[in-house]
Formats: structure tokens, C-alpha cells, sequence
């Protein structure tokens, strides 16, 4: 199987893990990596160096390692591509983010300090999420863009993808029967993010999501998260994206993605 | 301290994070961690007998993180409520603006509160409580203590009455078995600060 990106122009946190996770999952079908035609142009190639690509493509893909440009400009990335499978992933996640995450915050997104630590948190729960209810792999990646055509500001975007059983897989067994007939992956992501479900008796468990939902939204971020065939979001004002979409391609485990605007000044 | 309160123990969060996960871990994140950070607390209390207050501080922790607060201080909480064996009492030091949130979103997910520092010296109620409990509550902060006999000086009215005895049962204000008298839990761990 050929994954071909000789022509990719541009290419943010979500493609590069979604490559990743299509790639992992091909791998998996056909028992043997897939090959990746990497882009040929050399700032798509840089940047996905920058962004820790090629480490991670290396456990999902085959490809020639591209040689790493004399002189490269010194990382501007927020938070590298990274794999998460343990607790310890999360430690390391957190520390190294607050370490860089501090000058973004406030010289692109006019954030106070401050918010460096909830920034911290926002990220450690969404990664946790995987750990606790997917029970399978995946990766995290955040990096700050300049929106100038789309919303005139800066922005950081957050992308959490993991191949695991998903939200309706997670919740099935304590909660479908209560839905009945009702009961797919629109109801399931309904249950996790408006409700706070988990398939934990455990009453301190499943505030991750809505603690998740209740900061972005002070920020006026949006958040969305896809499983199975369906994507729920919260939608700021400045997006006009439907809050609920079903009938989707089905994505095996579940993508969160988060988008943080630059505040606005009076 | 107090003839009829227990000694307050003083339980350095942040030091217990470094000795029981591991020396390389510097923020309460994860939910493994916050359960070990929790059982070493347990652990550190089991010795304090039937009767304990203790002074839980935050105050070298950078980062808590919603999973971590649940297991620290929701769960600590939760389970010495339960326990019929063992009155336990919590005050929570250095619970700064950072990790303000995290603290109060735990607790009032599970209608608990807290007693809580949350500037030098400041103390707060947190979590979930009425405003008669939270009325009484902070009488009983300015005052400090009250004599049995003298209950009427913070709860003078029949629902205020109920608050007090609420705060008492919710382990967010001490009274001593012996002499009746009404402490502020800030109050019987101030030599710790």
C-alpha cells in the first residue's frame, strides 16, 4: 500500500496524526508497513521534521529518511508529535509543555501567564483520555498558526488521536442498554461530552472531558471529538460548524481536537 | 496544641509526590499518580490513631490536574467520611489560584467541601455547601472556638443551628469530645504554618 504526499502543500497537528493512525491501521490489515512518498516540498518536509513526523512515521510507515537540512532554524514547535501509551507519557507531556507553552500563550494568543497552568491540565486530561478509555495507542501534537484568512488571529490547535475502541465501544457495556435502540456513536459521544458518562461506577470519574469543554469554551476555543461515524462539538461564535454531525466515514478509536484563538482586543 | 484537640500532622504534598512515585515527576498529574500520592498520605495517617487533623499542603506542587485532585483530595475526603472507625479532619495549605479550580471542580462533583488556605493566612470554604453552613462557618473562623455553652455566638437561630451540626458531621469544623468546645479547623493547625 503507497501513501502518496509528493504534493502536500500544508499540513497541521490532525494530518499528522491522522496519517499516522491510516497508516497504523493499513499496517495492521496487511501485516506489512505501508510506504509513504513523502512531500517534496522542502518546507512541508522541514516542518514535519520539526514536528517529529519522521520519528514517529518510522513505527508505522517505510520511507527514506530525509537528510536533516544544514543550518535548520531552532524548533518553534509548541509540542512535537508524541506517543502516548503510559502515565509516564503524560508526565513528560506536561513538563515539556509548560517549559514552551508559556511564551505562546501570551505573545500570540495575549493569554495572561498564568495560563500556562490550565493549558497544562487541558492537555494531561485530553491525553489521559486515552490511556483511561481507549485502551489502545495513540498521539498528541499542538502547534500555534497565524489564522490571518480564516479568523484574522492566531490560534494553537491541539490534536489527540488514538486507535482504540472508541466512545461507544468504551461505554457499551454500562450504558447502551439504557438507550435501547437509541444506542450509536452520536449517543455515546452525547453521553461522554454533554453528560459526563464513563464506564466507571466511580462518581469522581468522566469530569476530565467537561473540565476539558468548560475551559476551552472560557477561551472561546472550540472543541470537537469524531468516533465511529459520528463528531460532536462545541462551537464557539466565530465557527459556524453543526454541533452534532452523524453519517461520517467511520474512524476506528477517536480524534479530540481543540482550536485556542488569540484573544481579541476591545 | 489544645488539651482536647489531637495533634495536627503536617503532610507535605509535594515532598510525598517526590518519595512515593518517582523523584522525576514534578506536577500531580495523572490519576496513578494521585492514588499513590493518596495511599502514602493513608499511610502516614494510619498512625495518627482514631482521631486526627492534618495539615495536606500544596504549596511546592506546580501543576494538579483534575484526575489528580479526585484522588487526593475528593477521595481522602470521601473515604475518612465513611470510615465510622476514625474521625479525620483535612485542611488544605497552598491551594493557589493555579490550582484553585481543579480542587473546587472535584469536590462539587461529588457535593463535598473543603477547608481550604487559599492566600497566607486566608482561609475558604470550597466545594459544596449552603449558605447557612457557609454562614456559620465563617463566624466560626473569626472567632476561632466557641465554648459549648457559647454555640449561640456563631449559630444563634434554629437553622443556623443545623449548619453548625452540618459542618461538624462533614469533618469542616472540629468539636472536642471531651469539653463540647467548637474549633475552626484553621485555628488547630496555625503552629504547622
Amino acid at each position: 500500500m503507497l501513501f502518496d504526499a509528493r504534493h502536500l502543500r500544508w499540513v497541521d497537528p490532525n494530518g499528522m496524526v491522522a496519517l499516522l493512525l491510516a497508516g497504523s491501521l493499513a499496517g495492521e490489515s496487511s501485516g506489512t508497513f505501508p510506504h509513504i512518498e513523502l512531500p517534496e516540498s522542502q518546507d512541508v518536509l522541514g516542518y514535519l521534521g520539526r514536528m517529529g513526523f519522521h520519528d514517529r512515521a518510522h513505527q508505522v510507515f517505510e520511507f527514506d529518511t530525509p537528510a536533516r537540512r544544514a543550518g535548520s532554524r531552532p524548533s518553534d514547535v509548541l509540542l512535537e508529535i508524541t506517543a502516548i501509551d503510559t502515565n509516564h507519557d503524560v508526565h513528560e507531556i506536561v513538563d515539556r509543555v509548560q517549559a514552551r507553552a508559556g511564551a505562546i500563550l501570551t505573545s500570540k494568543l495575549g493569554y495572561p501567564a498564568a495560563s500556562v497552568i490550565p493549558f497544562s491540565v487541558m492537555l494531561s486530561e485530553v491525553c489521559q483520555n486515552i490511556i483511561e478509555h481507549a485502551d489502545g495507542p495513540g498521539w498528541v501534537a499542538a502547534q500555534a498558526y497565524n489564522w490571518a484568512k480564516r479568523l484574522g488571529r492566531f490560534v494553537i490547535v491541539i490534536s489527540v488521536m488514538d486507535r482504540g475502541r472508541g466512545f461507544r465501544g468504551s461505554l457499551s457495556d454500562e450504558h447502551s442498554a439504557r438507550y435501547g435502540d437509541r444506542w450509536s456513536d452520536s449517543t455515546a459521544l452525547e453521553a461522554a461530552f454533554l453528560h459526563g458518562l464513563t464506564r466507571f461506577a466511580d462518581p469522581g470519574r468522566g469530569q476530565g472531558l467537561q473540565q476539558i469543554r468548560k475551559q476551552v469554551r472560557k477561551w472561546s476555543g472550540l472543541i470537537s471529538v469524531r468516533s465511529g461515524t459520528a463528531r460532536i462539538s462545541q462551537v464557539p461564535e466565530w465557527d459556524d460548524s453543526p454541533p452534532m454531525v452523524d453519517g461520517m466515514a467511520p474512524l476506528p478509536g477517536a480524534q479530540i481536537g481543540i482550536i485556542l484563538p488569540a484573544t481579541v482586543q476591545p | 496544641m489544645n488539651a482536647h484537640a489531637p495533634d495536627p500532622i503536617a503532610i507535605d504534598v509535594g515532598e510525598v509526590l517526590q518519595r512515593s512515585v518517582t523523584s522525576l515527576y514534578s506536577s500531580l498529574v495523572t490519576r496513578p499518580t494521585g492514588r499513590a500520592v493518596r495511599m502514602a498520605i493513608e499511610t502516614q495517617l494510619q498512625g495518627a490513631g482514631t482521631l486526627s487533623i492534618s495539615l495536606i499542603d500544596f504549596s511546592e506542587v506546580g501543576i494538579i490536574d483534575f484526575s489528580c485532585a479526585d484522588e487526593v483530595v475528593a477521595k481522602l475526603l470521601q473515604q475518612y467520611l465513611a470510615d465510622e472507625a476514625r474521625d479525620a479532619f483535612f485542611v488544605f495549605r497552598g491551594v493557589r489560584e493555579p490550582h484553585h479550580s481543579q480542587v473546587e471542580g472535584v469536590l462539587q462533583r461529588q457535593d463535598l467541601a473543603a477547608v481550604v488556605e487559599v492566600a497566607p493566612e486566608q482561609f475558604t470554604l470550597v466545594g459544596t455547601f449552603s449558605d447557612g453552613e457557609k454562614r456559620v462557618w465563617d463566624r466560626l473562623e473569626l472567632e476561632g472556638s466557641v465554648e459549648a455553652g457559647a454555640v449561640e455566638r456563631i449559630a444563634p437561630g434554629g437553622d443556623d443551628e443545623e449548619a453548625l451540626e452540618s459542618l461538624l458531621s462533614r469533618g469542616l469544623a472540629f468539636r472536642s469530645p471531651q469539653s463540647g468546645r467548637v474549633h475552626a479547623l484553621s485555628r488547630l493547625v496555625a503552629h504547622l504554618m
